[in-house]
């Protein structure tokens, strides 16, 4: 039980995370880029329940904490397919690239 | 009543304020409210005159600032010049008032033009009771704005706004001496109270040089504002104004400001003899160079104008020569004479709608007031015997006679004989001889016009009587009693100097009658012969082109300078600053392309370098 060291939960963290930054940032279809974000998203949640377990102060806070980023996260979620559905009814694309009417 | 005196101004601005407010709904009542708060101002005026005659000079003061050690003050002060000159004021400005009702009537700007009137009213009368030069200044740019206003009043135009501008920078040029002299003289004497300034100056506390420099100065202001050599060009051109404007300001009050201030600080220039010096001088050469321009000139108005340059000279030259009450008292008198003439030329342009002298004509008949009221103004400023300028004028001869100043003396018979001669010259023209004007139903103005004429008419013939040979000089005692820094000696004068007077005047008359009524002369006898000098005197002595080719293309050529190190070096440092900027904004925005991944990964790389920063540092920035 106790043979995975805490440096493996992290490093699996750090990929993940890594993973999900690296889509965020370079893929065209805005749906990927969400869920990249929810990559991102678990990887902090992964942090949180290890250092729950095996931190300094172990105790149940990083696990309610992890609880309450996984509600918001499919709030999140769920706010962010609406925003992008009414961007495509009015661009007709999800091409992340072409949404730049922000520009100066 | 002395320390209320304050209340006089204080109407006329009621009724500036009122009409700038409430004008637009009432029309053609504005007239009746014009009148009637002038109407009091003038009662008040009266009230004050006696009283002052009674009980001796008065007034209050308040504290207004207090800078240190410091005051200035605010307030009223009447003394006998004071009382005088508020009476004047008011009376004038209270008939022109009537006069307007009439003569203006058809104009749709009627309410503008008594609520003009009113705030000159009041700058004139507040002027007047200033105890201080500073209180005095105000006033006295005061009523240059309500000059400027009124000469502009027809500002559609071109020649009146011309002539507004022009007088307004004129008289600003006169008023910087002022300014200058005031500073100086404060410096001197730490206070600008008329009284200080009086006792410091007798004290002999101002240096001698200094005083003359201080006199000088202040005698520039009067000099633009009383239309003297050189600054005089505006007052001619002021005739662009309404004629009851002329009357009023341009002839009777604001011009003989500069009297006024000449005889409020005469103990100043009597303190300095070249200060002395340079006034009658001036006075006296402005006195003769004006009147023989107003020998040729055809407009109606411009030659009462030049007449009244020409009379503001003689009262400088009286001044100068130490006659204080010889140049009050003609002061006084051509206030009536002068502002009767302007409001009788008034009628007589409102009935030939024309001032070319040259198209009137056999006016006697058909107006029946204004020919005999003008006939009276123009005895009374040619100084023929038992009128009051006869009096006023006397007193000034003898006042430079005494004085030793015999040139002067001189001019002011020659002055006296053209003043007479293109006097009557314009009365010839305008009322005898054929009809020649455009207009064949001429009648006779308004009953509002004829009264205020038929009062000054009263005043022009009789004012003389109160400072006679004859029957006591009670206004010289009076205006020289009862302060310890105006003596006065009234000089029991040599017969031959009224009767040189006189004589002068009927010769005057005399070829005009040949010339202009009997014919017997031909008109050009003189100008034929001497042709330079008749363009000479016809173009005013080329004194407006003269300062249009050094003044103007002077200030023009400064302009150009100005203007090219505004072109070519200021805006060149604008355009380098606002450019740069301008270049590192353009930078700035490329960045923000709109893609939120770039934005997302610029984040991303900022935030490793700070980690990596706070890492290779140990933690410590």
């Amino acid at each position: 039980m106790s043979a995975i060291p805490v440096n493996a939960y992290l490093l699996l963290a750090l990929v993940l995370f890594c993973i999900g930054l690296f889509g965020a940032l370079t893929k065209k279809n805005t749906v990927i880029v969400l869920i990249s974000i929810e990559l991102m998203l678990n990887a902090v949640n992964i942090n949180l329940v290890a250092f729950s377990k095996y931190g300094i102060n172990p105790g149940i806070t990083g696990q309610i904490f992890s609880l309450f980023t996984i509600t918001v996260a499919a709030a999140e979620a769920a706010v962010g397919l609406a925003i992008l559905i009414a961007l495509y009814r009015n661009r007709s694309t999800v091409q992340i690239d072409e949404m730049n009417t922000m520009k100066h | 009543m002395l320390e209320n005196a304050w209340l006089i101004p204080l109407f006329p601005l009621l009724s500036f304020l009122l009409l700038l407010f409430f004008g637009k709904q009432w029309k053609e009542m504005s007239s009746h409210v014009g009148i009637g708060f002038t109407g009091v101002s003038f009662l008040l005026s009266v009230i004050v005159l006696f009283t002052q005659m009674a009980n001796g000079s008065g007034g209050a003061e308040m504290v207004w600032l207090t800078i240190g050690q410091l005051e200035f003050r605010f307030g009223v002060v009447v003394t006998p010049l004071n009382a005088l000159m508020l009476v004047i004021v008011s009376l004038v400005s209270f008939l022109v008032h009537i006069y307007s009702k009439g003569y203006m009537h058809s104009d749709e700007r009627l309410t503008t033009f008594y609520s003009y009137l009113g705030l000159f009213t009041f700058a004139m009368l507040a002027l007047v009771i200033s105890p201080n030069l500073l209180q005095l200044y105000i006033f006295w740019e005061l009523v240059g704005v309500g000059s400027f206003l009124l000469i502009g009043f027809y500002f559609y135009k071109e020649e009146a706004k011309a002539a507004a501008k022009k007088a307004f920078i004129m008289t600003r040029i006169g008023d910087v001496g002022l300014l200058i002299g005031m500073i100086l003289l404060f410096w001197q004497v730490g206070s600008l109270e008329f009284n200080d300034i009086f006792t410091a100056v007798g004290g002999g506390e101002v240096p001698e040089g200094l005083l003359t420099l201080i006199a000088i100065l202040i005698f520039v202001g009067a000099v633009g504002k009383s239309g003297q050599f050189p600054l005089h060009t505006w007052l001619p051109d002021a005739m662009e104004g309404p004629t009851p404007v002329s009357a009023l300001i341009h002839a009777a009050t604001m011009v003989a400001a500069g009297v006024y201030l000449v005889a409020a600080l005469f103990p100043v220039f009597e303190a300095s003899p070249a200060a002395m010096t340079v006034v009658a001088v001036v006075g006296g050469f402005t006195a003769i160079f004006a009147a023989t321009i107003g020998l040729v000139q055809t407009d109606i108005k411009r030659v009462l104008a030049y007449s009244t340059v020409s009379q503001l000279g003689y009262m400088m030259m009286a001044l100068g020569a130490a006659g204080y009450v010889a140049g009050v008292f003609h002061l006084m008198t051509h206030a009536f004479f002068k502002a009767l003439l302007f409001l009788a030329a008034g009628s007589v342009i409102h009935a030939v709608h024309n001032q070319n002298i040259e198209k009137m004509g056999g006016l006697w008949t058909k107006m029946r007031i204004t020919g005999p009221v003008f006939l009276i103004g123009t005895l009374a400023i040619s100084g023929v015997p038992l009128f009051s300028g006869f009096f006023s004028k006397d007193e000034i001869l003898l006042a430079t006679w005494y004085d030793g100043r015999y040139g002067l003396f001189i001019i002011g018979l020659v002055a006296a004989f053209f003043t007479a001669f293109y006097m009557f010259r314009l009365f010839f023209m305008v009322f005898t001889g054929e009809h020649r004007s455009e207009v064949t139903e001429v009648r006779e103005s308004p009953r509002s016009m004829t009264i205020p004429m038929v009062v000054l008419a009263f005043l022009a013939a009789f004012s003389g009587y109160i400072n006679t040979p004859w029957f006591g000089t009670f206004l010289g005692d009076w205006l020289a009693g009862d302060s310890e820094f105006l003596p006065f000696e009234h000089h029991e004068g040599p017969v031959w100097v009224m009767m040189a007077a006189s004589l002068i005047a009927f010769a005057g008359i005399g070829l005009a009658y040949l010339i202009y009524y009997k014919k017997s002369l031909q008109r050009d006898f003189l100008s034929s012969h001497m042709p330079a000098t008749y363009t000479l005197v016809f173009n005013k002595y080329f004194i407006d082109e003269f300062y249009q080719y050094t003044v103007e293309y002077a200030a023009r050529a400064v302009g150009y300078l100005g203007s090219f190190i505004e072109k070519y070096i200021v805006e060149v440092i604008v355009a380098a600053v606002s450019g740069v900027t301008r270049a590192a904004g353009s930078l700035g925005s490329k960045l923000q392309s709109g893609q939120v991944q770039t934005y997302g990964a610029i984040a991303f790389i900022g935030l490793a370098i700070l980690v990596f920063l706070v890492v290779w540092t140990g933690g410590y920035l």
